[in-house]
């Protein structure tokens, strides 16, 4: 079982899993890896069930050291890591030895990485889930919902893996455009006509301030003519248009309920790829009937559960 | 009640009841939220009722968008309110004081009372829980009388502390949790509203009647009665 000691951390990064459900209804938001789909083939590479809690590491600025071997897998975003100084791409899986370090520095191709192991990080679950929500003071290596911190210690559950490798292609990064899918919600009508069209014909700019919460876009104001709203449950996803008509894209950390009026809701895999959308990228939306993104949702875990393998 | 169902998400539905916030609501949605609890059974990822509604998460594997509004159409075919007396009621012990409630003075100079009579006022009538949400047993509930009625501040603060009451519109709540906040503080609770372990102690449904209680009992009862910052 691999252990690591934290010797840098900026506190960003953090132990994620699948998020915390069932307790929505209580005031606790759902929490879990912003980009799912990496958090995934990282479990998958080494045999893990699909969302056993993994490091989430934004942009970089992590140092671990291994104080007891073990085996490790790197996906999403390329944060110019290296081991002992060479470098490691992600997408795979190695063995980090007594006394070697792992860095992760900046950001080369997107924004988020995720490091698994076997069996996961081991922490005590908070409300069924290791989740961390720092906001909410809940999940994560300590149950508080702090990130990692200098001095943190952290341990696998398994010592054994079935090191897998991805199929080319498998990571996902942005290209000068990216495109978000968009399930439309029933206030869509109220907005203008005008403001209608530029939400799906120009192309939107990911703002300074995005993080866990929301992903805010800048681009033409958006003018919602309906009435004012009362709070109401907020999906994940949505995105939500408050009076200066700029959209925020609502992730995995946002508050359970909320009243501004909404265009509808991005879907799971868009929301994955904007995870690793930096500041200044050039996003659209493009509409998708429910039904269609269901369908490709389901398709796209079933690819997941089974890649590199041959389907029947 | 007018029952509509809306597509909110991949897996989500909107199911709205209302237009506007009632106290008479919160039966109809109680009973709403257990029928479509017992309906879905293990394909409800998670209900969280508003006041006016109840977005519903449902397991996408199981379901199609079709077969989850036939679902809540048949559930919610004929349905009764809950009667009134389900919620708990809650004594809450507030210690009413302008060190820890800095808007407590403001309030009462609007309204053209006492300090004194806004406390009595703040705590003459039982509150349901509307629902709970911004932050982990957060519970809004409401309406305290019009005179008490007073706007967010134009500047959230930074950090409001743990337990502290406030007034946001017709609307009081208390901050289960230290975090930055809008609303008009007037008072400090020292009890535990929510811990991971215990979960929220209001519940939607649930009546609050708030007691005013004197700075000693605030302490033998566990408060920090650590100042808010002179504001600004």
């Amino acid at each position: 079982m691999i252990e690591l000691l934290v010797e840098h951390s900026l506190g960003f990064a953090q132990l994620q899993d699948g998020g915390r459900f069932g307790v929505r209804h209580l005031g606790i938001t759902q929490g879990g890896a912003l980009d799912w789909v990496a958090m995934q083939q990282a479990n998958w590479l080494l045999g893990n069930a699909a969302d056993a809690a993994v490091i989430e590491i934004p942009l970089g600025g992590l140092q671990l050291r291994a104080h007891a071997e073990g085996w490790l897998a790197l996906t999403g975003a390329d944060l110019d890591a290296k081991r002992d100084g060479q470098p490691m791409a992600p997408g795979q899986t190695f063995q980090l030895r007594h006394g070697q370090t792992l860095q992760f520095n900046s950001p080369k191709r997107g924004v988020r990485a995720y490091l698994a192991t076997p069996g996961g990080f081991a922490a005590e679950p908070v409300m069924g889930a290791v989740a961390t929500v720092m906001r909410e003071q809940l999940g994560g290596l300590h149950g508080n919902g702090r990130g990692l911190h200098n001095g943190d210690r952290l341990q696998g559950k398994a010592s054994e893996a079935e090191p897998r490798t991805l199929p080319a292609g498998a990571l996902w990064y942005p290209g000068v455009g990216v495109v978000l899918d968009l399930i439309p919600g029933a206030q869509i009508a109220a907005f203008a006509g005008a403001s209608l069209f530029a939400a799906f014909n120009q192309s939107w700019t990911l703002d300074q301030r995005a993080d866990r919460m929301g992903m805010r876009l800048t681009g033409p104001a958006l003018r919602y003519q309906g009435q004012a709203l009362i709070s109401e449950g907020i999906p994940l996803g949505a995105v939500q248009v408050p009076p200066d008509g700029q959209p925020i894209i609502l992730m995995n950390d946002r508050q359970t309920i909320g009243g501004y009026p909404r265009l509808g809701a991005v879907t799971p895999l868009s929301l994955a790829r904007l995870a690793q959308c930096a500041p200044g990228q050039k996003v659209r939306l493009r509409v998708v009937s429910q039904e269609a993104a269901r369908r490709e949702m389901l398709v796209a875990l079933k690819a997941l559960a089974t890649l590199g393998q041959p389907t029947p | 009640m007018n029952l509509r169902i809306e597509s909110a998400a991949i897996d989500s539905l909107m199911v709205r009841l209302f237009d506007e916030i009632d106290e008479a609501n919160m039966p109809w949605l109680m009973a709403a939220a257990e029928k479509l609890r017992e309906a879905f059974g293990a394909q409800l990822i998670d209900l969280v009722p508003s006041y006016t509604t109840l977005l519903l998460h449902y397991d996408l594997h199981a379901l199609s968008e079709a077969d989850a509004i036939a679902l809540i159409q048949r559930s919610l075919h004929n349905l009764q309110p809950l009667a009134n007396e389900t919620g708990t009621l809650h004594a809450i012990p507030v210690w009413y004081h302008q060190s820890v409630g800095t808007e407590l003075p403001a309030i009462a100079q609007r309204a053209g009372l006492s300090a004194e009579q806004v406390i009595e006022q703040h705590g003459s009538r039982d509150y349901p829980v509307f629902t709970l949400g911004f932050a982990p047993g957060f519970a809004y509930m409401g309406l305290v009388d019009e005179a008490l009625a007073s706007a967010r501040l134009a500047t959230p603060r930074q950090r409001v502390p743990k337990g502290s009451v406030g007034i946001a519109e017709r609307q009081t709540a208390i901050y289960p949790l230290t975090s930055p906040g809008g609303w008009n503080l007037i008072g400090r609770c020292p009890l535990t509203l929510f811990s991971a372990e215990r979960g929220s102690l209001l519940q939607p449904g649930d009546r609050v009647r708030f007691v005013s209680i004197d700075h000693a009992e605030f302490i033998r009862l566990g408060g920090d009665d650590t100042a808010m910052e002179a504001s600004a």
